[in-house]
């Protein structure tokens, strides 16, 4: 018997009871909305969410003071041996006496006293700095004590502001670290609530087909042929769901983008949804049409014993 | 053709349905099963479809041990039993016409196999304009017609109706009774369970009787005798 002929009958099947079923078939396909949004919604506030926890990851630095009179070549030296740790130092910028000096005139210049005392001075009484960014917030303990204990043989390091701010760094780091495990907690259940909520639609919609099962297992059907329509039919509703999903994001993002632009720090959501369209929409069909089709078919096996 | 090997089904101690049955039925015979509500014809039907599975004993189709067979071979034992329910038990968002063609089309038969033998089918039991309608649209006599096309369509070895003429009005029952007569002289075998003793009368083929899940009566020109 030929399987050309009993997938292209199983497709029509399909596509005819999924129109027929009319009332069913949308409710069916509304659940799957609202489970694919929740996952879609997953996706966005993980982007807004990554992009907020980078931005203060990149608040972080340490910056190295080095005593005045340190002569630049001596301060590129270590700067260099910096960049060496590879895997640890993101940047490492220098900043010249001069530079350092103009910084701080900058940000004391409403600080009649501070500009007074300076001009009062001939030398510059700052020192260099070089400025480290490290690749994840955890390496600053390392990074400072690398140069404290092996790069410091001369006495050239004034202070190192890490030690000052250890505390606040660590907090960071660690709150950084539990609102991404937050995030995933929370996502991780939502995902399974929405799973099993469509599960249960799709099974309570194939109960009401239980009857139709066993009359075409008695006429001589085959368990796949009985099979075979059901999953079409979820996997339809997989990819109308999909396609409202993401269309419907699109008024959503647009009323939500300014809310969450002030929520979170710097990234746009629409931006982001227009420039990963198709990303998002592969997800979503491929969520849709592997739920649905895999729902189907653990649905229906319960009544295919007869 | 059909053979009954000693077959009880128990569901527990105080309910049996059918208590150590015996008989055989060869083919082109048109055997009438007769017994009030709960003497067992319809666990005897079900069992000879393997739609449950006996407690003791032995049911065979054409040789065949139907509980003893892998799903695949069950499916080709049950596309040569076509099945009539008192119920009718048409698929509901199907046409007539796909009511019909789906035996045909789970068996694997080709389209123009199923465009010509649906339409004959259909005029045989007296459907021909009604190809259209679902099953919501018909009366029940119709849609008794449906479900023995349905039955007859695939061109089966025997043909077993439960009650079929129980939820019908007599001027249908006897058209349908018809109807099976017209299909056992065209070879087929038949088995029909029922309880309208005008039905019994009237045939005069074998008769087998059963009361409280045993056979009292096995008659070859039989009459309903309760």
């Amino acid at each position: 018997m030929s399987f050309y002929i009993d997938t292209k009958r199983i497709i029509k099947i399909g596509f005819v009871n999924f129109w027929r079923e009319g009332v069913v078939s949308a409710a069916t396909v509304l659940v799957m909305v609202t489970t694919l949004f929740v996952i879609g919604s997953i996706v966005f506030a993980k982007a807004s969410l990554d992009s907020t926890l980078k931005q203060i990851e990149d608040k972080v630095d340490i910056t190295v003071y080095f005593k005045s009179g340190i002569s630049e070549s001596d301060i590129l030296d270590i700067r260099k041996s910096l960049l060496n740790l590879e895997g640890e130092v993101k940047e490492a910028n220098y900043v010249s006496q001069e530079e350092s000096l103009e910084r701080f005139k900058q940000r004391h210049e409403n600080n009649s006293l501070i500009t007074q005392s300076l001009e009062e001075l001939d030398n510059n009484p700052l020192g260099a700095e070089i400025n480290i960014k490290a690749k994840d917030p955890s390496q600053y303990e390392g990074i400072a004590n690398f140069l404290k204990n092996s790069q410091d043989k001369y006495g050239t390091i004034d202070k190192i502001n890490y030690f000052q701010n250890k505390a606040v760094i660590e907090k960071l780091t660690k709150i950084i670290d539990s609102f991404r495990a937050l995030g995933f907690g929370i996502s991780l259940i939502l995902i399974i609530i929405a799973v099993i909520v469509m599960f249960n639609t799709i099974r309570i919609s194939i109960y009401f087909s239980r009857e139709e099962i066993s009359i075409m297992r008695l006429v001589g059907a085959t368990n796949s042929y009985v099979r075979g329509p059901f999953i079409i039919e979820g996997a339809m509703s997989g990819i109308f769901a999909s396609i409202i999903t993401i269309a419907l994001f699109y008024p959503f993002l647009l009323w939500v983008n300014p809310i969450a632009e002030s929520a979170f720090l710097g990234i746009n959501i629409f931006e982001y949804y227009i420039d990963n369209f198709i990303q998002i929409f592969a997800l979503l069909l491929f969520i849709g049409v592997f739920l649905g089709s895999a729902s189907s078919y653990v649905a229906v096996r319960k009544y295919l014993k007869v | 053709m059909i053979y009954f090997d000693k077959v009880s089904k128990i569901y527990s101690k105080n309910s049996v349905a059918i208590e150590e049955i015996s008989f055989t039925v060869e083919p082109q015979e048109f055997v009438s099963l007769v017994g009030q509500s709960g003497a067992g014809k319809t666990t005897l039907l079900k069992l000879l479809l393997a739609e449950e599975s006996p407690t003791n004993g032995k049911v065979f189709f054409e040789s065949v041990n139907v509980h003893s067979v892998s799903k695949g071979e069950l499916t080709e034992v049950r596309r040569k039993i076509g099945v009539v329910f008192q119920d009718f038990r048409l698929l509901p968002n199907k046409t007539v016409f796909e009511n019909i063609s789906f035996a045909m089309e789970a068996a694997g038969k080709t389209d123009e196999d199923i465009k010509n033998d649906v339409p004959q089918v259909m005029d045989l039991v007296g459907l021909e304009d009604k190809g259209w309608r679902f099953p919501n649209e018909l009366s029940g006599g119709e849609r008794q017609r449906v479900a023995i096309a349905r039955a007859i369509v695939n061109q089966p070895d025997l043909i077993i109706a439960d009650e079929p003429t129980g939820n019908l009005d007599p001027l249908n029952t006897w058209e349908i009774i018809n109807i099976f007569k017209k299909v056992n002289e065209l070879g087929t075998t038949v088995v029909l369970a029922t309880h309208n003793k005008g039905i019994i009368d009237s045939l005069n083929r074998r008769v087998i009787t059963l009361e409280g899940g045993r056979i009292t009566r096995d008659d070859k020109e039989g009459r309903y005798i309760l």
